[in-house]
């Protein structure tokens, strides 16, 4: 119990005294999280909205394995990536092992299905109301994709949210394709990692802490961007 | 978001580019870094060669892994026989020994199997299987396993027979300590990252100094010829340093809790 005090006294002068070191490591968590989230959007809403509004074969099939993929283990995705881009992999000759960029990849990996599904099944209902009006009007399929995903935007944030607390909290993936590396791969819960197994569970504890509030922050800055730019959206 | 995104990228660019130095990357066994000696040693290479060192830490096993896939430039390890095999199949060309400390076993201040009192290791580790006390180990094919392997094997074949109370963790040489300080158990470690570790508990060196114990570390470069884009000639400065006067003098003056941990034997 004494260390969880120690570890909030630490965190709070970690982040008090501005030390370089935590502010680098915390803006690269955010950094890598961030963008996969961004490539994982790009990816997920058009195809989840494309899932809803056509009729073909394999649909069902799809969905249902990209729901399944929502429980993607972190771990595996870290070690397919690394046996992809290992120097003796397939993509070795592009060097992007060990850097945040393949962060970035595995994080995309592990994300794009729980956006892609939850995106999918928000529009899903809103395209049971809207299906009607849609089709006698005749809009056009781009059309119809743009109605449904402006107008789910508010589960679509919700989903975008899930995404990054999947990503910023992830530890397995990272550590295999980044590899932890001081000064170039090392983000806040590979750090946390490496402290315990150092034994130091105060500095350890105190990372967690920053990245518990930095998860926090983002969450309470996505609702207030909300409010302010959507009046009613919340 | 947009902004935050946006400050991000900026920050990550401005490290990029301020990043000039060549960067080697090296596989290094866990408790070259655990034991503090990274820390101590890496910083001045890095400044003496204009160098980006960049390491990779992990079990002595993943580290001859990653080296013959070439995603390292140079592994730093500690289990001889491997290391001979690394060689024989042509991923490096040499072995290079740098330092060596010792392992100790570590185990509760009580000591319920004393083993304070025996003669050798080998009577360490008879009493350790017949007291039914618990002992935890690595098990992950990294260096200290393969030792604590080679150790059982002298008095048992398959040290999994002792029963429940050997426990096989998979973790690294920390939290492998973390995990016996949990169980008040017994635990072979090397000195250093012993020493080092802030959560000690209630455990304690409880047996040293077998010649058994000795703990060699060596350096790896990879063969160029294996993988071409391996970054030799830096590798080659590192080595040379690795070896150098400067090097000797750190290492040995590397004191944890008053003790000098490591011994460099370069030659």
């Amino acid at each position: 119990m004494n260390e969880i005090l120690q570890g909030l006294i630490q965190a709070f002068w970690l982040v008090l005294s501005f030390d370089s070191e935590l502010i680098t490591i915390s803006f690269r968590s955010l950094y890598v999280t961030l963008t996969a989230l961004t490539i994982s959007t790009l990816i997920a809403f058009p195809l989840a909205a494309f899932l809803v509004v056509t009729r073909f074969q394999f649909r069902q099939a799809i969905i249902a394995i990209l729901n399944a993929l929502m429980g993607l283990p972190p771990v595996v995705v870290g070690l397919i990536v690394y046996i992809l881009f290992s120097r003796s992999g397939p993509l070795g000759v592009l060097g992007l092992l060990y850097t945040t960029s393949a962060m970035i990849i595995a994080q995309a990996i592990i994300i794009t299905p729980l956006i892609t599904s939850i995106a999918h099944q928000s529009m899903q209902e809103l395209w049971a109301e809207y299906r009607n009006l849609l089709t006698s009007i005749n809009v056009s399929k781009i059309q119809r994709v743009g109605t449904l995903m402006w107008d789910s935007k508010k589960t679509l944030i919700t989903a975008c949210l899930a995404g990054f607390g999947r990503g910023i909290g992830e530890v397995g993936a990272i550590m295999i394709v980044g590899g932890n590396i001081d000064n170039a791969t090392r983000v806040l819960t590979t750090a946390i990692s490496l402290e315990t197994s150092k034994g130091d569970f105060a500095l350890a504890l105190a990372l967690g802490f920053v990245l518990i509030s930095l998860a926090m922050s983002v969450s309470f800055a996505t609702h207030w961007f909300g409010k302010n730019e959507h009046g009613g959206l919340r | 978001m947009m902004r935050l995104l946006l400050i991000c990228f900026m920050l990550i660019l401005l490290q990029a580019t301020s990043a000039v130095a060549e960067k080697v990357r090296l596989a290094v066994t866990s408790s070259f870094h655990n034991s503090g000696l990274s820390d101590h040693l890496i910083p001045q290479a890095e400044a003496d060669l204009a160098l980006d060192i960049q390491l990779l830490v992990v079990g002595t096993g993943q580290a001859i892994k990653l080296g013959e896939n070439g995603d390292v430039d140079a592994i730093l390890v500690h289990s001889r026989p491997d290391e001979e095999e690394f060689v024989k199949s042509g991923f490096a060309k040499y072995r290079r020994e740098i330092m060596f400390n010792e392992y100790v076993v570590v185990g509760p201040k009580s000591d319920p199997a004393q083993i304070a009192s025996a003669q050798n290791l080998l009577e360490v580790f008879k009493r350790l299987s017949e007291a039914k006390v618990t002992f935890i180990s690595r098990g992950d094919f990294s260096g200290t396993h393969k030792k604590e392997i080679e150790i059982w094997n002298k008095i048992i074949f398959n040290p999994k027979d002792i029963g429940p109370q050997y426990i096989s963790v998979g973790s690294s040489m920390g939290k492998a300590i973390n995990i016996a300080v949990a169980f008040d158990a017994y635990i072979l470690s090397d000195k250093a990252t012993w020493l080092n570790h802030k959560n000690k508990g209630n455990l304690a060196i409880q047996f040293e100094g077998d010649q058994l114990l000795h703990n060699q570390y060596s350096f790896l470069p990879i063969n160029k010829n294996m993988h071409s884009h391996v970054e030799s000639k830096l590798v080659e400065k590192i080595e040379e340093w690795l070896i150098s006067e400067k090097a000797k003098n750190l290492i040995n003056s590397y004191i944890i809790e008053n003790t000098q941990v490591f011994t460099f034997n370069a030659n």
